[in-house]
């Protein structure tokens, strides 16, 4: 790309996409560095965090092969459920994360659904990225869960923050005993 | 069928309250097991409302095995093994659907949803003479049951009907899976089937649902954040005085006795359940009268699957896939005639306690991998595990089914009559013999 094309709108995208990826690493920092606090900060008061259950569906149903919002699902929080998931692990008696697991969050593939070069208070946008998820606790028991998240952020008093996040996993019968991590 | 090995009699000390660590752990017991327990014993496979139009179908398990949930175009229910009759191929690899025929994709052998070979690759020139497709239909199980829109099956033509096999527990099971009010509106399941892995023996899971009231310090997390529905300490809104009934077929139910003149305020956090709930109390005060308080809270119906009947309302069955490898597979039911708001409540609530994201599952799910890999050792395995509680105490009850300890008592009688009848099933050949162990006054040597 030349300095001629450099628009002053792709510059502002450019802007932008730097800043999302600043916040997704600086989240991913909080959770595996368990400031589980400041990250209930990044999420807005009516986030809807969301992690169906994928199925073995054919390619003609390829359309259902992730189970709908009104179906059970892996996990479905609002963020009352979310500060009492961060108050379990706080109790220090919450034993399928006591001892703490060891975890890294690695966000990649970061993305915007729609062309956008800006972001201002109260707007909103959708980013696509890819996740994994890296858990080993104990001595030996390891998981590694991928998948993709499509999250809706949000600016509020000139700060990002997530107000809804979808988690799709790549997996339909869980290979983990338990999903206590945060995506 | 072979013999066993050993006698699981030696390992099962219920009128001790001593069991041996190799039950848990024991890979040869485990092979055994599978054929003595697995391949005999009725087994859940799912819900008709899985499979409510001719074609539908819904693949489960039996024991280790894949079987397809079906109902043919005459409308009749089947449970088949996933396996092609020509060279064993999956015969269905999709959870569910529908469909008017499964076709084999390896070599193409085709069968109705009935079970019937329909199709069978060049049938006219490579078959001289042609074979009888009639025989190699899917094997289909030996006996199937339709209870309450749960279907059971067994591969075992010998084994006692469905109702007999059940036996006195079927009126805790109808008590926990009929609607909140006693009456006849029925209940349904609530979306899809949460299906994940736990290194675990499948018996620490069917023994904990079977009423082990011992448990409280597992879910001291969820209780002093105050997972319940009403926003109150505690993961589950009051349920009343705590009752085990253990049944000579193995089954455990854990009961719960609300008072009856005691005002219920459940479900604080959402008005409309709240309201919903108390209607139905009122209702099922005049449905049921005196045993209006009386409802399961658990249960387990031996070997595999479990229920919870009152906060969350959940199915549960534990497959296994080894010795230290389970897989659990769990959904939700709700009343038919509860208002759409009160079920999506009810199943953010039922989702934030239960599966492998369930804030109180999640801390059962560690405590029964950690208690399995700590048993395995060989010095582990030499200690019997200890389920002496309320030894003795157990005995028949005026009002309520099976044999039964009371609170303030607490007790593994419930572990123990599993374990009972799981040695008499690893041990006894035939079903006479069976039926005699579970009615010899078991409760004497296992209460």
């Amino acid at each position: 790309m030349t300095a001629a094309t450099l628009t002053a709108e792709r510059l502002a995208y450019l802007d932008l996409m730097r800043e999302v990826e600043e916040f997704f690493h600086a989240e991913a920092d909080l959770l595996d560095e368990r400031e589980y606090d400041e990250w209930l900060d990044l999420l807005t008061d009516d986030i809807v965090y969301w992690m169906p259950m994928r199925k073995n569906v054919s390619y003609r149903n390829r359309d259902r092969d992730t189970t709908a919002e009104d179906d059970i699902a892996w996990i479905h929080d609002d963020k009352e459920t979310l500060i009492k998931r961060v108050k379990q692990i706080q109790t220090g008696v919450h034993w399928a994360d006591e001892p703490i697991s060891r975890i890294s969050h690695l966000i990649t593939n970061i993305r915007f659904v729609e062309p956008v070069s800006s972001l201002d208070d109260g707007e909103r946008v959708t980013t696509k990225c890819r996740f994994l998820v890296y858990r080993n606790r104990l001595e030996s028991e390891t998981d590694l869960l991928i998948g993709r998240r499509e999250d809706t952020l949000t600016r509020v008093d000139g700060k990002l923050k997530v107000a809804r996040r979808k988690i799709i996993l790549d997996q339909s019968t869980l290979q983990a005993k338990n999903l206590t991590m945060f995506f | 069928m072979t013999s066993a090995n050993y006698s699981a009699r030696n390992l099962v000390d219920t009128t001790e309250g001593e069991i041996s660590r190799e039950i848990f752990v024991n890979e040869e017991i485990y092979e055994q097991e599978k054929e003595r327990i697995f391949t005999r014993a009725w087994l859940y496979i799912g819900h008709e409302s899985q499979i409510k139009n001719p074609g539908d179908y819904f693949v489960s398990k039996m024991g280790e095995e894949s079987v397809i949930l079906t109902r043919d175009f005459a409308g009749k229910i089947h449970v088949f093994l996933n396996s092609c009759a020509h060279r064993g191929m999956r015969v269905c690899r999709y959870d569910e659907g529908n469909t008017s025929a499964f076709r084999c994709p390896y070599h193409a052998w085709t069968y109705k949803t009935d079970g019937t070979l329909i199709g069978v690759q060049d049938y006219d020139n490579a078959y001289q003479p042609p074979f009888d497709k009639s025989e190699w239909g899917l094997v289909e199980v030996a006996q199937m049951a339709n209870y309450m829109g749960t279907i059971w099956a067994t591969w075992d033509k010998n084994a006692p009907s469905f109702e007999e096999f059940l036996g006195e527990a079927t009126i805790a099971f109808d008590q926990g899976l009929c609607a909140w009010d006693g009456g006849d509106g029925g209940t349904e399941l609530l979306g899809s089937v949460q299906k994940w892995v736990v290194p675990t023996n499948w018996k620490f899971i069917a023994e904990n649902f079977s009423g082990d009231w011992l448990h409280g310090v597992s879910h001291r997390s969820v209780d002093m954040i105050r997972l319940g529905p009403s926003g109150e300490v505690g993961r589950r809104d009051d349920f009343g005085q705590l009752v085990v009934n253990g049944f000579p077929q193995g089954h455990g139910i854990l009961y719960s006795v609300y008072p009856n003149r005691k005002e219920r305020t459940e479900y604080a956090m959402s008005p409309e359940t709240s309201e919903y709930f108390q209607h139905c109390w009122e209702r099922r005060l005049k449905n049921l009268g005196e045993d209006a308080g009386t409802c399961p809270l658990v249960g387990t119906i031996f070997p595999n699957m479990s229920f919870h009947a009152q906060q969350p309302r959940t199915l549960l069955v534990s497959h296994p896939t080894g010795a230290n490898r389970t897989e659990m597979w769990r959904t939700y039911f709700v009343d038919k005639e509860a208002p759409a708001e009160v079920k999506q409540f009810l199943r953010e609530y039922y989702m934030r306690y239960s599966g492998p994201a369930g804030m109180t599952e999640q801390d059962d799910m560690e405590n029964w991998n950690y208690a399995s890999e700590a048993s395995r050792g060989l010095i582990a395995r030499q200690r019997p595990y200890h389920y002496k509680a309320g030894l003795g105490v157990g005995a028949p009850h005026e009002a309520l089914p099976g044999v039964v300890t009371e609170q303030p008592i607490t007790s593994e009688q419930n572990p123990r009559f599993f374990y009972k009848r799981w040695a008499d099933y690893m041990d006894l050949g035939s079903w006479d013999e069976l039926r005699d162990a579970q009615t010899s006054r078991f409760w004497e040597k296992a209460s």
